[in-house]
Parts: structure tokens; C-alpha cells; sequence
């Protein structure tokens, strides 16, 4: 089962998750776990007093009609409970997730070593004890079949591991003790051979367990962000509570007291409803999003942070590049056939079967359109790539073709370096300095056969056919994908181990913004701190032990879900797939939800000019009928006025969920660009859309005679 | 309204343009501690001061500290101005023979000219000595004024610096404001008043023989150099009561002009030097811009309301074309007058050359909204410019999340923090403004002093508290506000909106401070260009302004609805 496809099967908006969710937001009302959010909070306590007044009228008649009061009071509540519908709904989707991972973390039993210091675990010093009694330290023996019972990493063996739970990949991992493929995660299960691991976290509190707590959204705290807007959503609250409870007063003065019921719905519409309702709903949705891109970050800070980032320090290889080098071209010395070049090249590859290798023959066929050679009856001898030769090639009985490394290839061809011809050795330079490698194609004939004697064949003439160059291949699109980060301000730097030549050759053609050639540990964590110290947010990802310090400087550390223990502890988020290109995703996602919160709260807030113009003139126009000039809109009835404005109040809630959930679209343009068109869609759209949206129920309210 | 009177307005602030980057530049140079022509003349006497009060100039201080010392001179600028007015009679200088003033007059003067409100609940030439006047209520023109400005300056090296623990030192940005800026500027626009016929003198009134024979005591003294204080420091506390509608404080068309261009130059200014400081001037100019586009509106409905007139006077057969001439001196004419009107409030001055309780009602609703706005365009000195910037980290914080980043101002990243303190500092205006016009507009004490009945009975107390809490002085004259509850109300509105606003602002420069300044990069949002200004044009209006909304439909609103019906009050 892959928990990537199921999470991506959900549809937006699936109905056994709407009608779970509609029962979860009921229970959210109990005010204590309202509290969190000031604004809900208050449109809920708004909401009880006009259901008591509304009652109070209905059964004593009391000063207003209670059909009207009675109506306001349900829409206070279908405000409420809109709001915690959408945190419901973002909650559920998450929860999905979480049920298929609690699945792998069942009662797993473990073999635990009385004795980790013994040297054969089939001594059978093991106990059987409950997966959740080991404690960090313990070193358990996992063998074929069984599932890891918790986090660990390996300290001695080496097996293939199922980590589909976790990845949804089902192609087995090899995990061996030392290296950076020694952690190991519980819920796994290990297929072949056998490990023992040290148990490295507590019962509860294994990668498993905070993945659960994560997408259920349990421990969700809020972000700093988030914090910052709720703050300010608060204090908007405060300033229509002072202007709506001292309006009591200036009334009074104009012989205009409005009732309760109206005031409170004055006060509900003008507090930021909308963004209030749907704020945590958006967190959630972010998070989520990140999980389904099968990243999970340990905090939503990261996932902020990560909308923040000024410099991405990206891999060369696997991000940049493919994470091997392909041949990209045939270079034959003077006098030889381009053809013939090929042909060698393709035969000497055959039983190479490094990428490398495939990447020769793939070569040769595609730009000669040679074809598999049939080597049936030549009957030829494959002389398979060793590393102490680094040759590969083959014997004919005629002749010999090898192709490799240009020291190795002149040896075999008995030349000495500067027997070379100049235009090869220039060739190998111009390869070298472009950042790639040469590998020389060399073919000798036996001139002539003595038969006698143990040097049967002596004699050969040798012949430098030519060149193949290897060279990392730049991903098709990156360059594409690096301008747009340009676009939004965001700086790459390619790390690479390459020599500084090298480096600049691939970083032009990528068009990264810099690089970091022959790059150590401590350059990377080096280049991270001198980023900072420029007031810029570094992301970055790893998978190495000693990629930890830099992961844990940076601001926004990706470990790759195959590295280390400690690479895994360090960075705050962790690839399932070890996809380092995702690093890209992550900004986007974090910049996606940074929108998400502040399009809606522009929206929320532009809206109050129009409600004002609805409910204004119906409030004081008994007192001063002449203040209908203010009635831009046309609205029927001063009680249909404000009643449209509620509804519309509540309704737009429930419209902007599917917004909320699947975030603002996100464009990679620069800033200005973006808060241009983002302006004028969620500050103008919220500025005018009310004005339509109240207008149009109007109509239904008068026309349903509902006021 | 008239080409004519729009070429006068457009002078006006045409001057105020050419000023505006000479001055700004030189105030930012002054600040920062550089060489100016002035440091020959001045520099020793700076130094002089801090050796006799034994500051050490060079050591900052903290948000804390600076918020600490300034609040501590406010105290005691306080103590000795209550005591000065309280026992002016035994003091010098008083050739009328005053009495003392009485407790809560003196209480609510004392706060009122501490705070840059200049509320003046009393009489000037029939309460104050001549000694009042200067050692006392001009003094304070001059310190109210600096404190003022050092606050902005703190505000300015919080975005200016990163990672910094201090934001100036209060005694010294004090000093350098009164002594290179104030004082020299003073000096230039008294002249220029005594030029246009101004009286300067310590002589207490001279006695004249009318046309028709009677006897009238005109009163005198230094009124030249108290004008030209008021003025600049965005006091706007007159020598006398009606303050510059009076001939002798504003005589001429001239006098009008020094008078507009004397309290708008400086706060402007301000702006351009924030910019400087903070390193891109750029910045000062798109703040100017929201500003400045505002203010500009609010010129152009009061010019336009007071021009259409009042058509319950057409009635009466005036001429309609002179537009509303009550309360207005026919030597400004509408146009600068309604320049006047829009620039006082917008800035917190609070001077005035007509009188406002005589404006049609949406000529009044505009200075009323001005100053409920926050007193942010461009505001009094110095604290026009950190209420300015309270306003631009909300606008950053609302609108810079949709560029999909952690909103930035100048590099410094806003967060709750921030924006806790800049919230707290908005919500003082509606809280003091709006909670004492509902107490006041039920309590028989509030109503008692109303001249009139109805919505603009409302307007006046509504003003009042307004005027108080925005630190701005001017008023609807229909009030008597001489009481014990309007002094004691007033007072408490002007600490409130002076050190409630002034202290979370404070706080927020502290935390500002001690962040990074992070790069900027075509990422981050552009906060000094035209849509910038557009967004904090819409924060000041939806933020500052919609929740004053309701009282002013019940005020000005429905006046001038019922103004059109025929109705008066």
C-alpha cells in the first residue's frame, strides 16, 4: 500500500470526509478549544447572547421580532460552525493519512541481546520483549521477515529493507552498518539477511510516531506567522468591539439606540470572520500539502521558513545533473572515421555495464544508427571493466578494441603521454576543462603471428581511434527552474566536490547563480553562516553524517530519508522519496501558504467597506430616515440589509474553504508582480465582490419574505 | 472652487516641496552626528549642555532607557509647568496682574502643551502672564516639539540598524532637535512674522480709541516668536483664542502662508530624513507620496464643501458663489483656508485661521477624520513619523504575505511581537476618542457645555476627544470646554494618545532593533514604490478610519444630509 497514492486518490473535497468532518466541527464549538481563536471566539459568545434574546422575544415577547433575531442567531452560529467545519475538513485529510501509517506501528514484538556486546547473535542470547519496552540504547537483532521495531541505527550487518510503509516505494533498500545508509526506521521490515541495530528513540517518540502526530494536526502549535496574524486579527476584533459597544452611547446621545441583535451583527461583520474562520484551516492545508508531496517537516515553522528562503544550496549531482555521466559525443583523431569510432566504442562498451557503459552504446546507436552487432559467430572474448585496469573492451581474433580511462588506454596502446598525438592531447584537454572527462578508444592488430614460443603474439600495431566525452549531463528544465527562482528572488548555489573548473563549466550551463567547488563540510556550514550573517535564509538539503552541522544550520534542512540517523536529526524536514530536487517544491509550498493567509486576510478585511454600507443606513435609519442616502446598494428592508450582510458573512466562509485548502495559486514571478496581481484580486475582489454578494441575497431574503 | 485658488493652494505646497529635501537631508546629517555648517557655531554649545547636565553624548541607550528618560522629562516638564501656572501671580512678567490658574485648568494645560496638543480650554490673552507664555507654554512648544522628533529618530534607527541594543541617546537627540533645527528655524519664520506686521513686544496691551469713540484694550506681547514655534513644532497653541484667525498672530496673506508652510516643512521633512537614514530616500518619497495624496484629498472636499455652501444661506439670499463664509477671515479666502484647515488637522497642529465649529458638515467631517486617522499626514513632529511607521508594518504585515514571504520592512522581518505593539498603539485613537465621546454624550457633566443640539452637538464633543487624543488642539469652539470634566476628560485623552502611542511604538523600535537586516532581493515586497503607497493609503483609511465610521454617521453625516433637507441645529 503506498500512502503516497492514497493521499493523492483524495479528492479535494470527498464526501465521507465532509460529513465526518461536519460532525467534528459541532464538537469544536465547545468554547475552551475555542478560545484559541479570538475572533471565532467572539462571534460564538456574540452568538449565544442573540440566541437568548431571540428566545427571550419568542416566549415573552420582548422588544424585537423574534423571527428576525432568531434568524441572526442561526447565521452567528453557521458562522461559527463554518469556521470549524474548514479546520475539521483540513484536520480529516490529514487523519487519513495518519490511519495507514498507525497501521505499521501495531504491537511489534522484538529480539532484544541480553548480551550486545556477544559477537554471534545465533548464540541465541536474545529475549522477546514488546517493541515498545526498548528504550534508547537497547541493540536488538532484526532478521529476514521481521518488522524493525523502532528507530535505529545499524551497528552490524547488512540487509535489504522494505520501506514502503514509510515511502510508499516498494523496491527494497540496502541498509548496512557504518556509511550513511546505517539508520534505519521502525515500522520497516527487513526482507534478507540480518541487522542489529542500537534502538536510538524512546517509546512514542519514533519518526513514526511524529509523523502521526504531525498530519493529525494533535500537536499542532502555531507558527510564528500564524501568531503574528492572529495577534492582529485580535486587535481588529478589539477596535469594532470598542467602536461598536461605545456606538451604544453616541445613539443614545441621537436617539437612535439599534437593538442588541443589530449591533452584535455589526460587530460580527466587521471583525475579520473570514480569515478568522479559515486561518488554521490553512496551516493544515499546508502541512498537508508538503505531506503529500511525501515531505514531512518537523515543525510548521520550517514550512514558513521555507517560504522565506533567499539561497538554496542544491547538490550538483542527482539535483543538478543526472547522477552519472553519459557520453555526449565522439571526437576521432585526424584520418579516422567518425563511423568507425563509434563502431570501437559501442563493441568496447558491450560488457560495460556501468551507466557510463550503457551511455556509450546508447550514444553510438542513436548518432550512427548503428545497430546491436551480432557477435555470434566472430565468437569474440568480452574483456569486462576491472577497476584495477579501468579498460573494458573486447578480443576479436584479429584485433582488440578497448575504451577507458586515457592514462589506462595509452598504456595498453604502449604509448607514453607525449607519444600521443597533439590533436588527441588537445582534444583531452578541451574535454577536461569543459568540466568533463575523456575516455580514450584504442584498437591494436596482431601484425604478424609467430607460432612459436610463450609470446605468441608480440607484435601489435596500435591505434588511437579517438575520444569519447563524458560529461555530466544537465537536467532537461533546471535552467528553466533556477530563472524562475531567480524570478522570485531566490539565489542557487550548486555544491559539488568537481575541481573549481569543472564546477564552472556545469554552473553555466545550469545557470546557477554561484557554486561551491571541492566543497567540504565545513565550507558548506561555512558558506551557510556567511549567508546569514547577510541577513539571508539558507535552505538545504543532505543525507551524510557529515552533512548534520550544515543541515542544522541552515534554516530550512531537508535530510534525504536514506541518510543517517544524524543527517535525519539534524535537518527539519525529511524526503521519504530522497528526491533532492523536492528542495524546490518545499519553497514553493511554504511560499504557497505565506499567500494563502495573507490573500484571505486582505479579502477579510476589504470586505468590511461594503458591509458597511449595507448595515449603517439600516441601523440609525428610524432615528434619521434620511441616512438612506447611504443605502448605495438598494437594499430592501433596513432588516433585510443586515441580515443579507450576516448571511453573506457566513456564507463566504464556506465558499473560500476549497481556496483555503488547496492555497493560492502560486507564480513564480518576482514580488512586485505577484502583490500587484494579488492585490488586485483578493483587495480589490474583496473590496468589490461583498458589494454583489449582499446585493444578490437581498433579493432572495425579500423575495422569501424572510425580513 | 477656483483655478485661481488652486494655483494659491498649489504655491503653498510647491514651497513646502522645495524645502522639504534640504531640510530633511540636513536634519538626517545632524542626527547621525555628521559636520554641518551649523556644527561651528552650535557644536560648543551642544557640548556645553552635556557637560552641565553631565550627559555623556556618545553613550546610547536602550528602547527601555530612551522610553524611560523621555517619560521621566515629560514628568517634570509636567511638575514645573502645573507649578508656573498655578503661581503665576507671584511670578514675573505679569503686567495685566493674572491670578493663578485654576487646578484643573492648569492640569489640563499643563498636559495639554507637554503632549504637543496645545488644547487651549482657556483664553489666552485674558489668562496667561506674559512669564506663562514664555518660560512657560513656549518652552514647552520647543521641548514637546524635540521630544517628539527623538522618538521619531529611535523609531528610524531601529530600521536603520541590525542587531543593534541601543537606538540613540534621548538627552542628545533632545538637544540636537531644539538646538540645530527648532531653534534656527524659529528665529527665520519670527522675523518673517514681525515682517508681515506680527507684534513682538513684553509690553501687555495698549489701549485704543475706535472709530466710533469707544475705548478698546488690544493686547500685546511677544506673539511673533510664540507663532513662529507653534507653528514649526506643530503646536498650535495661539497667543491669543482665536489663534491665527486673530490679525495680530496672522495679519496677511503672507503671514497665512509663512503660517501653512511653517507647520507642514518640518513634519515633512521628516519623512525624507527617515528615508536617508534608513538608507534609500527613496522610501522617505513613497511615505511622502501616501501622505501627501491623502492630505491632498481631504484639501480638495473641504475647498469643495465650503465652496458649495450651505444652502440655507443661498436661501437667505446670499451669493452662492462666495460659497460658506462663516467663521472664515475674507484675507485667506476659501482656498487657503481650506488648505489651512486640512493641513492643521492633518498634521497635529491644530492652529487654526478659521473656525471649524463654522464648517459646512463635511468641511468639518474632513479635519475630524484627519486627526482620527492617527495625526499620520504627515503628523506633528516626529510623532507623525512613528505613527506613520506603525501604520507601514501593518501594511507591510497584511499585504507582504502575498508575495509568499514572512513580511519584511527594510529588511527587518515583522512578527507577532511587532505586530502586538503596533495594534496596541493603533487601538489607543478609538479607545480613548470614541470610549469618552459615548461616556461624555450620556453624562449630564459631557452635555452641559454643548452650544448645540443634535448631530452637530455630537461633532463638538466628538471633536473634542478627537482633538485631544490626536494631540492635535484644534476645536469645535461651540464647546465649552472649561469644565472640570472636560479638562480632566481632555487631559487623560492627550497622555493616552501622546504615551499610549508612543510607548508600544517604542517597544516595537526596541524588538525592530535587535533583529538582522535582511538583504532585500526580488523577492522581497518593494515598499517604495507606488503600489506601496497605494496599500498603506487603503491600511490608513480601513485600519485607521472605518471604525470611527459609525460616530461620524451619527455627526457630521447626518448633518449634512439634514442640511440638505433644511434642517439646522
Amino acid at each position: 500500500m503506498s500512502m503516497k497514492s492514497e493521499a493523492r486518490a483524495r479528492a479535494l473535497l470527498d464526501p465521507a470526509l465532509i460529513i465526518e468532518a461536519a460532525g467534528v466541527a459541532v464538537k469544536k464549538l465547545n468554547p475552551a478549544q475555542l478560545m484559541r481563536n479570538p475572533v471565532i471566539f467572539v462571534t460564538e459568545v456574540v452568538a449565544a447572547l442573540v440566541t437568548i434574546l431571540a428566545l427571550r422575544d419568542s416566549l415573552w415577547g420582548g422588544a424585537g421580532p423574534s423571527f428576525f433575531s432568531g434568524q441572526i442567531a442561526a447565521w452567528l452560529w453557521f458562522t461559527v460552525l463554518f469556521a470549524t467545519f474548514a479546520e475539521a475538513l483540513a484536520e480529516g485529510r490529514g487523519k487519513a493519512q495518519a490511519a495507514s501509517l498507525r497501521a505499521t506501528r501495531s504491537d511489534t514484538m522484538a529480539k532484544r541481546l541480553i548480551d550486545p556486546q556477544g559477537r554471534d547473535h545465533l548464540d541465541g542470547v536474545v529475549e522477546i520483549v514488546s517493541a515498545l519496552s526498548l528504550r534508547p540504547g537497547d541493540v536488538v537483532l532484526v532478521e529476514a521477515g521481521d518488522v524493525i521495531p523502532s528507530d535505529g541505527e545499524i551497528v552490524e550487518g547488512m540487509a535489504s529493507v522494505n520501506e514502503s510503509a514509510i515511502t510508499g516505494e516498494s523496491a527494497p533498500v540496502i541498509r548496512e552498518a557504518g556509511g550513511d545508509r546505517s539508520a534505519v526506521t521502525g515500522g520497516t521490515t527487513v526482507l534478507s539477511d540480518w541487522i542489529k541495530l542500537r534502538v536510538t528513540a524512546q517509546p512514542g517518540e519514533t519518526f513514526v510516531d511524529r509523523m502521526i502526530a504531525l498530519v493529525e494536526g494533535a500537536e499542532r502549535q502555531k507558527t510564528p506567522n500564524e501568531l503574528a496574524l492572529s495577534v492582529l486579527l485580535a486587535g481588529l476584533t478589539l477596535i469594532f468591539l470598542i467602536a461598536v459597544v461605545t456606538l451604544y452611547g453616541l445613539a443614545t446621545y441621537s436617539g437612535a439606540v439599534p437593538s442588541v441583535v443589530v449591533l452584535v451583527a455589526l460587530l460580527v461583520t466587521l471583525i475579520p470572520t473570514t480569515i478568522g474562520g479559515l486561518l488554521s484551516a490553512i496551516g493544515i492545508a499546508g502541512m498537508n500539502r508538503l505531506v503529500r508531496f511525501n515531505v514531512l517537516a518537523t515543525s510548521g515553522r520550517a514550512v514558513e521558513a521555507a517560504g522565506d528562503v533567499d539561497t538554496l544550496l542544491l547538490d550538483k549531482t542527482g539535483t543538478i545533473t543526472f547522477g552519472n555521466r553519459m557520453a555526449a559525443e565522439f571526437i576521432a583523431l585526424p584520418g579516422v572515421d567518425p563511423r568507425r569510432l563509434a563502431e570501437a566504442a559501442l563493441l568496447a562498451s558491450l560488457s560495460d555495464e556501468t551507466p557510463e557503459g550503457r551511455s556509450i552504446v546508447a550514444l553510438a546507436k542513436a548518432n550512427f544508427g548503428l545497430a546491436d552487432p551480432d557477435l555470434s559467430g566472430d565468437a569474440p572474448d568480452i574483456v569486462p571493466f576491472a577497476a584495477h585496469t579501468r579498460l573494458s573492451g573486447v578480443d576479436f581474433s584479429s584485433r582488440r578494441l578497448r575504451k577507458g580511462a586515457v592514462d589506462s588506454a595509452l598504456k595498453f596502446a604502449r604509448l607514453a603521454p607525449d607519444e600521443a598525438p597533439p590533436e588527441f592531447r588537445a582534444a583531452v584537454d578541451r574535454i577536461s576543462r569543459a568540466g568533463g572527462t575523456p575516455l580514450a578508444v584504442v584498437e591494436t592488430r596482431a601484425l604478424q603471428t609467430r607460432a612459436a614460443g610463450a609470446d605468441a603474439v608480440a607484435m601489435h600495431a596500435s591505434e588511437l581511434l579517438g575520444l569519447i566525452h563524458l560529461k555530466d549531463v544537465v537536467k532537461p528544465g533546471i535552467k528553466a527552474r533556477f530563472a524562475e527562482l531567480r524570478a522570485m528572488g531566490i539565489k542557487t548555489v550548486m555544491i559539488t566536490g568537481d575541481n573549481p573548473l569543472t564546477a564552472a563549466a556545469i554552473a553555466t550551463e545550469a545557470g546557477v547563480d554561484d557554486f561551491l567547488a571541492e566543497a567540504t563540510p565545513e565550507d558548506k556550514l561555512k558558506f551557510i553562516r556567511k549567508e546569514q550573517s547577510g541577513g539571508r535564509l539558507v535552505a538545504m538539503c543532505g543525507d551524510g553524517t557529515n552533512d548534520a552541522p550544515a543541515l542544522a544550520q541552515a534554516d530550512v534542512g531537508v535530510a534525504m530519508q536514506t541518510g543517517t540517523q544524524a543527517a535525519r536529526e539534524a535537518g527539519n524536514m525529511v524526503d521519504l522519496d530522497s528526491d533532492p530536487t523536492k528542495l524546490i517544491e518545499v519553497v514553493e509550498i511554504g511560499k504557497q501558504l505565506l499567500m494563502t493567509r495573507g490573500s484571505l486576510t486582505t479579502f477579510s478585511i476589504a470586505n468590511d467597506v461594503a458591509k458597511y454600507f449595507a448595515i449603517l443606513p439600516a441601523l440609525f435609519v428610524t432615528a434619521y430616515p434620511s441616512l438612506s442616502a447611504l443605502n448605495v446598494m438598494h437594499l430592501a428592508s433596513p432588516q433585510s440589509a443586515i441580515l443579507s450582510a450576516v448571511i453573506f458573512n457566513a456564507v463566504i466562509i464556506v465558499a473560500l474553504i476549497p481556496l483555503a485548502l488547496k492555497g493560492v495559486t502560486y507564480r513564480a514571478v518576482g514580488a512586485a508582480a505577484l502583490l500587484r496581481r494579488n492585490l488586485l484580486v483578493y483587495g480589490l475582489g474583496g473590496l468589490l465582490a461583498p458589494f454583489v454578494g449582499i446585493k444578490l441575497i437581498d433579493v432572495a431574503v425579500a423575495a422569501l419574505h424572510l425580513a | 472652487m477656483t483655478l485661481n485658488g488652486w494655483l494659491q493652494i498649489g504655491l503653498v505646497l510647491g514651497l513646502v516641496l522645495v524645502a522639504v529635501r534640504p531640510l530633511g537631508l540636513y536634519m538626517a546629517a545632524v542626527f547621525e552626528g555628521r559636520r554641518t555648517p551649523a556644527s561651528l557655531a552650535l557644536g560648543p554649545v551642544e557640548r556645553g549642555f552635556y557637560r552641565l547636565a553631565g550627559v555623556a553624548p556618545d553613550k546610547e541607550q536602550g528602547w527601555l532607557a530612551y522610553t524611560l528618560a523621555m517619560l521621566t522629562f515629560s514628568a517634570l516638564g509636567f511638575v514645573s509647568l502645573y507649578a508656573i501656572l498655578r503661581l503665576q501671580a507671584y511670578l514675573p512678567l505679569n503686567p495685566q496682574g493674572f491670578d493663578g490658574v485654576a487646578p484643573d485648568l492648569a492640569f489640563n494645560t499643563a498636559i495639554s502643551f507637554l503632549t504637543n496638543t496645545n488644547w487651549q480650554a482657556y483664553g489666552g490673552e485674558t489668562t496667561m502672564s506674559a512669564f506663562s507664555q514664555m518660560a512657560g507654554l513656549a518652552v514647552h512648544n520647543f521641548l514637546s516639539a524635540a521630544t517628539g522628533i527623538a522618538l521619531a529618530l529611535a523609531v528610524t534607527r531601529a530600521f536603520a540598524r541590525g542587531g543593534a541594543t541601543t537606538i540613540g541617546n534621548f538627552w542628545v537627540d533632545l538637544t540636537r532637535a531644539t538646538l540645530y533645527v527648532l531653534l534656527p528655524l524659529s528665529i527665520v519664520v519670527a522675523l518673517g512674522f514681525v515682517a508681515a506686521g506680527a507684534p513682538q513686544t513684553l509690553a501687555g496691551s495698549v489701549d485704543a480709541t475706535t472709530l466710533e469713540g469707544a475705548k478698546q484694550t488690544l493686547a500685546l506681547g511677544p506673539v511673533a516668536s510664540q507663532e513662529a514655534i507653534k507653528q514649526l513644532g506643530t503646536n498650535g497653541g495661539g497667543f491669543f483664542n482665536v489663534n491665527a484667525a486673530h490679525p495680530f498672530e496672522n495679519p496677511n496673506a503672507f503671514a497665512n502662508i509663512l503660517q501653512i508652510w511653517s507647520m507642514l516643512t518640518v513634519s515633512a521633512a521628516l519623512l525624507i530624513m527617515f528615508g536617508e537614514m534608513v538608507g534609500s530616500e527613496r522610501q522617505g518619497w513613497a511615505l511622502f507620496g501616501a501622505v501627501g495624496a491623502l492630505l491632498l484629498c481631504g484639501v480638495a472636499l473641504v475647498y469643495a464643501s465650503e465652496t458649495a455652501g450651505d444652502p440655507l444661506l443661498t436661501a437667505l439670499g446670499l451669493d452662492p458663489a462666495q460659497g460658506n463664509l462663516e467663521g472664515k477671515e475674507i484675507r485667506f479666502g476659501q482656498a487657503l483656508t481650506a488648505l489651512y484647515v486640512a493641513v492643521t488637522t492633518g498634521l497635529s497642529c491644530g492652529a487654526v485661521n478659521a473656525m471649524h465649529d463654522s464648517l459646512t458638515p463635511l468641511g468639518g467631517l474632513v479635519p475630524l477624520f484627519l486627526i482620527q486617522l492617527g495625526e499620520v499626514l504627515p503628523g506633528g513632529v516626529g510623532s507623525g513619523l512613528y505613527g506613520l511607521l506603525a501604520f507601514a508594518v501593518l501594511s507591510v504585515f497584511i499585504a507582504g504575505l502575498m508575495v509568499g514571504r514572512t513580511p519584511e520592512f527594510l529588511g527587518k522581518k515583522i512578527e507577532a511581537r511587532e505586530i502586538k505593539l503596533a495594534m496596541l498603539a493603533v487601538l489607543i485613537l478609538p479607545l480613548a476618542i470614541l470610549g469618552f465621546t459615548s461616556v461624555a454624550a450620556v453624562l449630564p457633566a459631557g452635555l452641559a457645555s454643548l452650544a448645540n443640539s443634535g448631530p452637530h452637538g455630537l461633532s463638538e464633543m466628538l471633536y473634542a476627544y478627537t482633538s485631544a487624543a490626536g494631540n492635535n488642539g484644534s476645536a469645535f469652539a461651540g464647546l465649552s470646554a472649561n469644565t472640570p470634566w472636560w479638562n480632566t476628560t481632555t487631559a487623560i485623552a492627550m497622555v493616552l494618545g501622546r504615551f499610549g502611542y508612543a510607548v508600544p511604538v517604542m517597544a516595537m523600535a526596541g524588538s525592530l532593533a535587535a533583529k538582522k537586516k535582511g538583504a532585500p532581493s526580488a523577492g522581497t515586497f518593494p515598499t517604495d514604490g507606488l503600489l506601496f503607497v497605494g496599500l498603506l493609503i487603503g491600511i490608513i483609511l480601513i485600519v485607521g478610519g472605518l471604525q470611527f465610521f459609525p460616530a461620524l454617521a451619527l455627526g457630521p453625516i447626518v448633518e449634512h444630509v439634514l442640511m440638505l433637507a433644511g434642517k439646522t441645529f
